[in-house]
């Protein structure tokens, strides 16, 4: 039987226990439902959706005795992040203006992910409308990063004082999709569906040791998922290995006839070469990425990772993106005026939260959205309405949207020149504890945060976040590789190469070794930090 | 006619006669010089007629906002039905709910009718066109926003020319061109109904979402009776393409007037924009009242402000709305869920596109019917009518047709059967507001009728008492009374063979046929 398939990766191991019947759709369902309430301190889920969960499994398990399932996702656990629509479950956004909110559909990657026979698990917590870089803005509280508990942490962090130190020195998981990047890192599942604005996907994949995929803008379908910004959401997908995230690109991808904004062309799902070569490829090291506040530890990181390459016989090359150091600033204006627009329909009259306020229809819209919203999405509306008022719309909003035209033909001529593949860190430094976290305001650390991500969500490009190695503390530090439009296969081909090579240690983690029959099989960690 | 002017005239009372009595052409001037309306109308292109004493004349300026509601069988971006009078909110997709995480999907044949209605209007198509979002709190826009073309919309640059008749004779008319600045393809909104009494407002979600064409036209016009007759040109241009039913009481053609007055040589004066005009009649009536009311203003010494003001039916004039607080910014923002609407023509089709995935604007050309002014020249040309016959014969739906089949099917010379249709036959239906489908003489029974009078068999005036009895005398439905007027004439035409009499023998045999009913 199945021992040690929690923290297994999908598409090698647990489909093919599945495959020859070692372990159970059911059985499967049950030990992650079991592991999700062990672990219910990381307030992961929102949402934990156990009697679905088991009938979808129960069903998966007729198919596949049956000798039909409907393909490689049949009966594998997944979580789903709580802004994306899923018919008959609530659907929050981590918000007060959505609790208690059913909707009637399911969103297109959802959907996709159902026909395949998934089994949806819960749904996963997040900043309030996605609008964070820590999972620590929702109405349901802050996620913790399982590695808080992990041996590899324990051992390493030194605690102020015996009694409140788990208490006090649990980091944050990033943000927005810190449920999903907890739930995976956690082995509650086996892949989560995460959104990537400005890098919602790829950062807390990075504080939680996961591979977060940002694909191509296009290449997947928004409908369904409760927009942050139009222009540059993305479903996001976290798994474990960069393997799985191709497997659920391929069952994801493609043109839906609901989203006008993706792209026509078929998409054909692809494997990625068991040894993969970048001997022939051209790894650009954009210079501006070298941000200040950049950790030592994650530089030097950085530059073995490009040694790696080099080693492997790439080509290395700096190259420039000079208009980077104007993206943050850019992404702030746009992102806040799509806020502003997208939010306008919450106004308690269709659906979700209505104030009990009546003198007036004007007064009860001011007071459902006061008490609907929190601090952080009333001063996203506020700023973005200001950029969009007539006398300053060409100042900001224009002038914003010219610079992120600037920034993605920065990214068109480093590709035109050959460089393949870009090589940067996903963030700053390793995850920060709780409490230092909400020292500062969401607005600066989303500025921090977000600020080695968001350009290739301005370009639409994909990346995709590869963890590298432990810090110093213990913790997950990830970097981040940048592919051409559409490049999909190429990118996950090197991102798997490099996988590969740095042979990230799996988390200790003790509620989920004890419920995986208490068995870890420790991968051995490469010489590489 | 006369019946609304009668209506309007004592529900307004006072008002319209003060107003009658003391603004003319200037204020405080005397009386309206007999036969005109409340303001002159300058159909020739003139200037309001400084009057007597001299002082500077004024010139009207009018533009007009027309929405046009698509005709389609969905909404512009959702796939909801499209229909009138249906049980409220049953017409509602999420997308027109704004369900979150839905998102628009653009409706083939709402562009294909507006490039229709564009190229109608001899407009520019843009081949890469537009969408926005235009951002306001109301209870029936449930996004909070509504998509429109603001930024580039799919059509520029068009003018639309309409015939008006001078000093109301039919055999005086005039042709006229306003410019058109532009199409835009936009959504509808809901419909608030509000409950005073329980102070609550009801919303219906059936319209939100339906396609709209926004026609912006030029401040070209200078009275109501030109802003009358291009609307009715275009009303019947619409309905000729089928891109819109058009039809006013149904709110599926709307028109604001941009109305404001100003001395020659002056810049233009401030306007004003009238809204709730529900018929054509009530446009001319709002717009010349509005002229007048602001030319009084002015004479007065007071000033026009830049206000909304809503046209009111019963009382015959416009008064202000109330103002939404302040001055609006809609905050306009590109709509990122559209991509741009790429339109291709003959020349600039690529190769190998599907096309179920592209419009081609000279597709659409060549496909596009015969206009009203096509119509009406091919009818006078074959037909050797008037000129403005072809005009009354345009003007109803259906009527072309009577009269062509009528034509067909006797030996009657057209310039005969046209005066048959128009004084008889049209001037019946009109008083007893049947439409020429209903009508209950059909073209064949009224071509056997004049074939009768044609040969000699029976005179004219029995002939129109024929038809007018025939008309009048079954009110029932229209299959029940054809075919009794079938066998009427079957009587009649007995009749004839049998006595071979005079024509009193014809009508008194005629009317015992009647009794045998």
């Amino acid at each position: 039987m199945g021992a040690r398939l929690l923290g297994h990766a999908l598409r090698s191991q647990v489909s093919a226990a599945l495959k020859e019947g070692r372990v159970t759709p059911t059985e499967l369902c049950q030990r992650c439902l079991a592991l999700i309430k062990s672990t219910k301190f990381l307030n992961a889920y929102i949402t934990v959706t156990e009697e679905t969960a088991l009938k979808q499994a129960e069903e998966s398990e007729k198919r596949r005795k049956r000798g039909q399932p409907l393909g490689i996702l049949d009966g594998i656990p997944i979580a789903v992040k709580d802004n994306f629509n899923t018919a008959g479950i609530e659907t929050t956004c981590a918000s007060n203006m959505l609790k208690g909110y059913i909707s009637p559909y399911n969103a297109t990657v959802v959907q996709k992910l159902l026909d395949q026979g998934a089994v949806l698990l819960g749904k996963t917590n997040l900043d309030e409308f996605a609008m964070g870089s820590g999972s620590t803005d929702g109405v349901f509280g802050p996620v913790r990063n399982p590695w808080s508990y992990s041996k590899q942490y324990k051992e390493k962090s030194v605690p102020k004082s015996h009694s409140e130190d788990e208490e006090y020195n649990w980091v944050i998981t990033g943000g927005s999709s810190g449920g999903s990047a907890a739930a995976v890192s956690s082995f509650t599942c086996f892949a989560a569906l995460g959104s990537d604005t400005g890098g919602s996907t790829r950062n807390p994949a990075a504080h939680c040791g996961v591979v977060g995929l940002k694909p191509t803008y296009g290449l997947i379908s928004r409908h369904g998922l409760i927009p942050l910004v139009n222009s540059m959401d993305v479903p996001g997908i976290l798994t474990r290995c960069v393997d799985d995230a191709a497997v659920l690109l391929g069952s994801l991808a493609g043109h839906d006839p609901k989203d006008s904004t993706t792209i026509q062309d078929d998409f054909k799902p692809f494997e990625l070469p068991d040894l993969p070569d970048v001997s022939k490829l051209s790894i650009g090291i954009p210079k501006e990425y070298h941000a200040p506040g950049l950790s030592s530890e994650i530089l030097s990181l950085w530059s073995k990772a490009a040694d790696l390459f080099k080693n492997a016989g790439a080509k290395v090359v700096e190259v420039s993106l000079p208009h980077t150091r104007y993206s943050i600033v850019c992404y702030h204006v746009l992102c806040t005026a799509e806020v502003a627009s997208n939010m306008a329909r919450f106004d308690g009259l269709e659906y979700g939260h209505r104030s009990d306020v009546k003198d007036s229809t004007e007064s009860m819209y001011a007071a459902t959205r006061r008490e609907g919203f929190n601090d952080v999405v009333r001063g996203r509306i506020l700023s973005g309405n200001y950029f969009l008022l007539k006398q300053n719309y060409e100042k900001y909003f224009v002038k914003a949207q010219k610079v992120r035209r600037l920034i993605a033909n920065d990214f068109g001529k480093v590709f035109g020149s050959g460089v393949d593949i870009l090589l940067t860190p996903t963030t700053l430094s390793d995850a920060v504890p709780y409490t230092e976290f909400i020292q500062e305001d969401n607005r600066t650390r989303s500025a921090q945060d977000d600020i080695l991500t968001q350009a290739a969500n301005m370009a639409g490009l994909p990346a995709i976040n590869v963890p590298t190695a432990l810090s110093e503390r213990g913790l997950p530090v990830g970097l981040q590789f940048i592919g051409r439009s559409f490049q999909e296969k190429q990118l996950l081909t090197v991102a798997k190469w490099f996988e590969k090579q740095v042979q990230f240690p799996v988390i200790q983690l003790e509620e989920a070794e004890r419920h995986d029959n208490g068995v870890f099989q420790h991968q051995k960690s490469a010489s590489f930090s | 006619m006369a019946a609304v002017l009668a209506m309007v005239a004592r529900g307004c009372g006072g008002v319209w006669r003060r107003l009658r009595q003391r603004c003319a052409v200037r204020p405080g001037s005397g009386p309206f010089p007999r036969g005109e309306r409340a303001v002159a109308c300058n159909a020739r292109g003139g200037m309001m007629s400084a009057g007597k004493s001299g002082l500077t004349p004024w010139i009207p300026v009018v533009g007009l906002e027309i929405h046009a509601q698509i005709s389609s069988n969905s909404k512009l971006f959702s796939g909801s039905q499209v229909q009138f009078a249906a049980p409220p909110n049953s017409l509602v997709s999420f997308f027109d709910a704004s369900l979150p995480g839905t998102l628009p999907v653009l409706n083939r044949r709402c562009v294909e009718a507006a490039v229709m209605t564009g190229l109608a209007l001899n407009c520019h198509i843009n081949k890469k066109s537009l969408f926005d979002r235009k951002h306001y709190f109301y209870a029936d826009l449930p996004a909070g926003y509504q998509i429109t073309q603001q930024r580039v919309p799919i059509a520029v640059n068009g003018s639309l020319s309409y015939s008006l008749c001078i000093d109301n004779k039919m055999s005086q008319m005039v042709t006229k061109t306003v410019r058109i600045k532009q199409i835009q393809l936009e959504q509808d909104s809901g419909k608030s109904l509000h409950d005073d009494a329980r102070s609550q407002t009801l919303v219906d979600l059936n319209r939100a979402g339906v396609g709209l064409m926004e026609l912006v036209m030029e401040p070209d016009m200078c009275c109501g009776e030109e802003a009358a007759a291009a609307v009715r040109e275009l009303q019947l241009i619409l309905q000729t393409l089928g891109s819109s039913q058009a039809v006013m009481a149904e709110g599926q053609l709307r028109v604001d007037a941009n109305v404001s007055v100003h001395h020659p040589g002056e810049p233009y004066g401030v306007r004003t924009e009238v809204k709730n005009i529900n018929s054509i009649r009530f446009l001319a009536k709002a717009v010349d009242y509005e002229i007048q009311r602001q030319i009084e203003e002015l004479g007065n010494g007071g000033t026009i402000s830049n206000e909304t003001r809503a046209f009111d039916s019963k009382l015959g004039c416009t008064v202000p709305m109330r103002d939404k607080e302040g001055k609006q910014d809609y905050r306009f923002m590109p709509e990122p869920n559209l991509p741009p609407l790429i339109l291709y023509d003959a020349k600039s089709l690529p190769a190998n596109m599907n096309h179920q995935q592209v419009i081609n604007i000279d597709w659409i050309r060549e496909r596009l019917p015969d206009l009203p002014s096509v119509k009406r020249e091919k009818l006078v040309e074959q037909y050797g009518i008037l000129p403005e016959h072809s005009f009354t014969l345009l003007n109803e739906d259906g009527l072309p047709e009577f009269f062509e089949n009528v034509v067909k099917q006797t030996q009657m010379k057209p310039k005969k059967v046209i005066g048959w249709i128009l004084n008889d036959l049209l001037s019946y239906l009109k008083q007893h507001s049947l439409t020429v489908k209903e009508s209950p003489v059909s073209s064949f029974l009224l071509a056997d009728l004049l074939n009768l009078l044609e040969k000699k068999e029976i005179s004219s005036t029995a002939a129109k008492q024929v038809l007018a009895t025939s008309l009048s005398a079954f009110p029932h439905t229209c299959k029940q009374a054809r075919d009794l007027i079938a066998l009427l004439l079957c009587y009649v035409e007995m009749l004839v063979t049998k006595w071979d009499g005079t024509e009193d023998a014809a009508v008194t045999e005629k009317n015992w046929c009647l009794q045998g009913f």
